[in-house]
């Protein structure tokens, strides 16, 4: 019955990547202007996809929303970006990232691409410092590391807590070579309407000039989608607010399927809700989990007095404090991974422990006195004083907290106006990044030919769990070193093609399509703006298919997206025209698809009877709350074939997972 | 968090599109969060004028943490509003008193063409960018080791500086000149300041430059505005170095 052929190369682990590289096909230098390549997409995979492919000299189209391609939201990532470089001498080592990488994911990651990964992180390293990538080194001048959750070593290469920003500039500026040299055609302020399907094969796309409105027709021998993760669906998170499905989601109509659309990182450190009129939640990186300490007052009186402004954190006494991170799970401590700690963050404040005056309560804190102690007495020592007093101690901790931290704290202190070198910061678990995405095989083709899908938006290598400094790395990796080679062998066949034709009656059925949706939402009519639909989602998302979910709540949550979209279509109002710059007739194009994408979530969160990585049903734990798998049973990815509108109707498709090479296990951290 | 709710009045910029004529308009706004961002507070606006069937206004945001750099805004006056060190996503409403009167307008600069409304064209920075603003090495990963180099952390740490640069164009909002030079100042500093980009240092900063003034930019006059105005203290020193440089392109390549 299964569609699904991961095209997983023969041999064993450490060969399967060079042996199918030396394998696969390739296209002449004098043949690769004839071919043209769309990117969707400019985030790390996207900009490393088009400025590789118009490197070797594919003519290449690529696509992004924003004013410019370097706003796409990988920007925002903070922390880090993990290689098995072992430059610390730690024990780490391509195998080791590897392990972690399956065993971070739950087991439900495909070996074969994550040993890829894994092989290919070294060079990403090499590649940004070529580029002139800025990042943190020590005073030998030699590059610094930290650690992130779920690994033991330091392998995590950083430029303060604004790597992804540091890397996506790497990669617009590879990019910006590109355009300069004309290889590249940049579309900025653009987004992909539809893909055209020719033949079965991926042949082009509709897109719409947002400043002008007007549709146009794009075609291709080869569509790359990198158009990032579903966030979104849950109205707040992390995500910037143009952030979407849309690409994705066109892609799943046309025919790829959708794999484990509820996996979905909550990410444990993030600014709490403040209230209703809120739009998006902020990260703090998990990198501050390195010198961080993460507690609830043990006393539920305690918490009370801190919710009610009666007490100030800093009056608890220690032995009043619950470390439960430490407590819990003394091996890893507070850098267990992300699923982990948010899930033990949920449970203190459902047990009434949480520290925030919001509706909910929910909040923990992120404490840095004690390294700001011990990094201050390090420091002293340096400095030749071996009897600091506390205040210099003090002082000089908060300077080295400034260097590695500065704008994560300054950035809580905007936002919160609170100054988190006097008092721990008040942190919170939200929606961050998705795992699932369009099913692709080994080569990250989906299940339409020509159709390729890189980054967040592909389900590849996360299993149900992402690791912390491993998004950055996949982009990148699939970009730079993966894509290159598989599209080439993609495009192999398609060098006697020619141009392709954007006047046949497949572009022509697609752009009308396209244009019915538009005028539709825009003669509707209705009374409710798409925000207001947007939250509903939302709300219906977190409470039900959220950190925490099970039978009754999805089922629930089944009805009500399924009649939340029927309200929508009628009663959504859109103002102004088709032919103008219009925010809201974009955001109801994507509204639209999160609906429908939203449903999905929680129908494949309902079939899937077991508790992995991020995603948790109530009904899987063991006596302590950690999660059960079942392996005999889910131990496949599970993709979802489109069927209508009505998500309900989705048809699984079942890749089965073969751990050849690492003995699957129960997850430990303790 | 106490937050209280605060009225304000708005006098907002409306421009239907590039070649329309622009005039501010009036609105009120009633139980704004001072918790609220102020982008927060022209959603609240924006729902309002939907539910009245009225247009919406058009403004640029997208990350909503101040790292993106898409967001703009001319706020009473000053690019970003009334803050320092962030840009207008950052900006709370805690900074505005009840009863306020709050100006916003677009970047304004001849290089930063109107959209609509408050929406403005920055596609000069990235053409800068497309003239030189890059390493000329390929993507193959097959470079030299990563640790092959040793990079005095000073240098590292000045080029990094200069390369959280966001290309909000605040720099150039906020010059009486319109100048870019902070903006490509700083990319040309980044690179000059690694070995990585000293190769073609020479030709980086003679095309970014050219580019630059073919853009419409104005000239440096050293107000300092922009320094001041930056969202991420991008420092004038950048602006120094890249003069320095230039000056030793033009008398080399010359």
């Amino acid at each position: 019955m299964s569609k699904l052929n991961s095209r997983i190369p023969e041999g064993p682990i450490a060969d399967k990547w060079t042996n199918h590289k030396n394998h696969m096909k390739l296209v002449a230098p004098n043949n690769r202007p004839k071919i043209d390549v769309i990117v969707v997409g400019t985030g790390l995979a996207g900009a490393s996809a088009a400025a590789s492919l118009g490197e070797m000299g594919y003519n290449v189209k690529a696509f992004c929303f924003q004013d410019s391609p370097r706003r796409a939201h990988s920007i925002a990532a903070q922390g880090g970006i993990n290689a098995a470089k072992n430059y610390q001498n730690d024990g780490d080592s391509v195998y080791r990232l590897f392990y972690d990488t399956i065993k971070g994911g739950d087991y439900r990651a495909r070996e074969a691409n994550v040993h890829r990964l894994a092989e290919v992180s070294g060079n990403i390293i090499d590649q940004c410092v070529a580029q002139g990538v800025p990042f943190a080194r020590e005073y030998g001048g030699l590059l610094d590391n930290r650690s992130f959750g779920g690994t033991q070593v330091q392998r995590t290469f950083y430029a303060a807590g604004q790597t992804g920003q540091q890397l996506l500039l790497g990669a617009y500026s590879a990019l910006s070579r590109q355009i300069g040299l004309g290889r590249v055609k940049m579309y900025h302020r653009h987004e992909m309407m539809d893909l055209v399907k020719i033949d079965g094969k991926a042949r082009g796309i509709i897109a719409r000039n947002l400043v002008t409105g007007e549709l146009e027709r794009h075609s291709a021998h080869a569509v790359v989608i990198a158009s990032g993760g579903y966030g979104n669906v849950y109205f707040l998170s992390t995500n910037a607010m143009g952030s979407n499905v849309s690409a994705a989601w066109k892609v799943h109509k046309r025919g790829a399927l959708f794999a484990n659309p509820c996996y979905v990182q909550i990410h444990p450190t993030c600014v709490p809700v403040h209230g209703t009129n809120q739009s998006k939640l902020t990260l703090m990186s998990e990198s501050l989990r390195n010198s961080g300490r993460i507690w609830v007052p043990k006393k539920k009186e305690d918490a009370e007095a801190i919710r009610a402004g009666k007490l100030k954190p800093t009056q608890i006494a220690e032995e009043d404090r619950d470390y439960y991170l430490e407590r819990r799970y003394p091996a890893f401590g507070n850098l267990v991974p992300r699923d982990v700690a948010s899930r033990a963050a949920k449970e203190r404040c459902d047990e009434g422990h949480g520290i925030e005056a919001n509706d909910t309560n929910e909040g923990v804190y992120l404490d840095f006195a004690s390294e700001i102690k011990s990094k201050g007495k390090q420091a002293a020592y340096a400095l030749g004083d071996h009897n600091p007093t506390e205040e210099r101690m003090i002082e000089l901790g908060k300077k080295w907290i400034e260097e590695k931290y500065g704008n994560l704290f300054q950035m809580y202190q905007k936002i919160t106006d609170e100054n988190p070198y006097e008092t721990p910061m008040k942190i919170y678990p939200a929606v961050h990044y998705t795992m699932g995405g369009v099913w692709v095989d080994y080569n990250l083709q989906s299940t339409i030919e020509g159709c390729f899908v890189t980054g967040e938006a592909n389900f590849s290598d996360h299993g149900a769990n992402r690791l912390g400094a491993s998004a950055l790395m996949q982009g990148l990796a699939d970009g730079y070193f993966v894509l290159p080679y598989t599209v080439s062998d993609y495009l192999a066949n398609e060098i006697r093609t020619g141009k392709i034709a954007t006047d046949s009656p497949e572009f022509d059925a697609a752009e009308n399509e396209v244009k019915e949706t538009i005028d539709r939402f825009l003669n509707n009519n209705g009374s409710k703006s798409v925000d207001h639909f947007h939250k509903r989602l939302g709300l219906i998302m977190w409470n039900k298919v959220g950190m925490a979910r099970n039978e009754e709540g999805l089922k629930q949550a089944i009805e009500e997206i399924g009649l939340l979209r029927e309200e929508f279509y009628k009663d959504v109002y859109v103002p102004g025209s088709s032919d103008e710059m219009n925010p809201e007739l974009e955001k109801v194009m994507r509204v639209a698809d999160l609906i429908e994408l939203g449903q999905l979530m929680a129908v494949d969160a309902l079939h899937r009877e077991e508790s992995c990585g991020g995603h948790f049903r109530e009904e899987h734990q063991d006596s302590e709350g950690e999660t059960l798998r079942d392996d005999e049973k889910f131990k496949y990815v599970g993709a979802w074939e489109y069927n209508g509108s009505d998500s309900k109707q989705s048809t699984l498709h079942k890749e089965d997972l073969n751990y050849e090479f690492i003995k699957i296990a129960a997850r430990n951290y303790k | 968090m106490a937050s209280k709710f605060i009225n304000i009045t708005l006098k907002i910029w409306r421009q239907k599109n590039s070649k329309a004529k622009g005039a501010l308009e009036t609105y009120t706004l009633n139980s704004v969060s001072t918790d609220s961002s102020f982008l927060e507070m022209l959603d609240q606006l924006n729902e309002q004028l939907i539910n009245e069937k009225q247009s919406p206004i058009a403004f640029d945001h997208d990350c909503r943490e101040g790292i993106c750099g898409m967001c703009s805004l001319y706020i009473n006056g000053r690019a970003h509003g009334p803050d320092s060190g962030i840009t207008t996503c950052q900006l709370h409403m805690r900074m505005f008193k009840d009863g306020d009167t709050i100006y916003v307008e677009p970047w304004r600069s001849r290089a930063f063409p109107i959209i609509k409304d408050l929406m403005v064209d920055r596609s000069a920075f990235d053409r800068i960018q497309q003239a030189g603003g890059f390493v000329s090495v390929n993507t193959s990963g097959r470079t030299m080791d990563a640790n092959a180099i040793p990079i005095p952390k000073a240098d590292a740490d000045k080029a990094f500086e200069a390369a959280a640069c966001i290309g909000c164009g605040a720099c150039v909002a906020s010059c009486k000149n319109g100048s870019a030079m902070l903006f490509v100042g700083a990319k040309v500093s980044q690179y000059a300041l690694l070995p990585q980009g000293k190769v073609e240092a020479t030709d980086r900063v003679l095309n970014m430059v050219r580019q630059m003034d073919e853009e419409g930019f104005g000239n440096c006059t050293n107000t300092g505005a922009c320094e001041i105005e930056c969202p991420k203290g991008i420092s004038i020193e950048n602006i120094a170095r890249m003069n320095r440089e230039f000056l030793k392109g033009a008398l080399t390549k010359a």
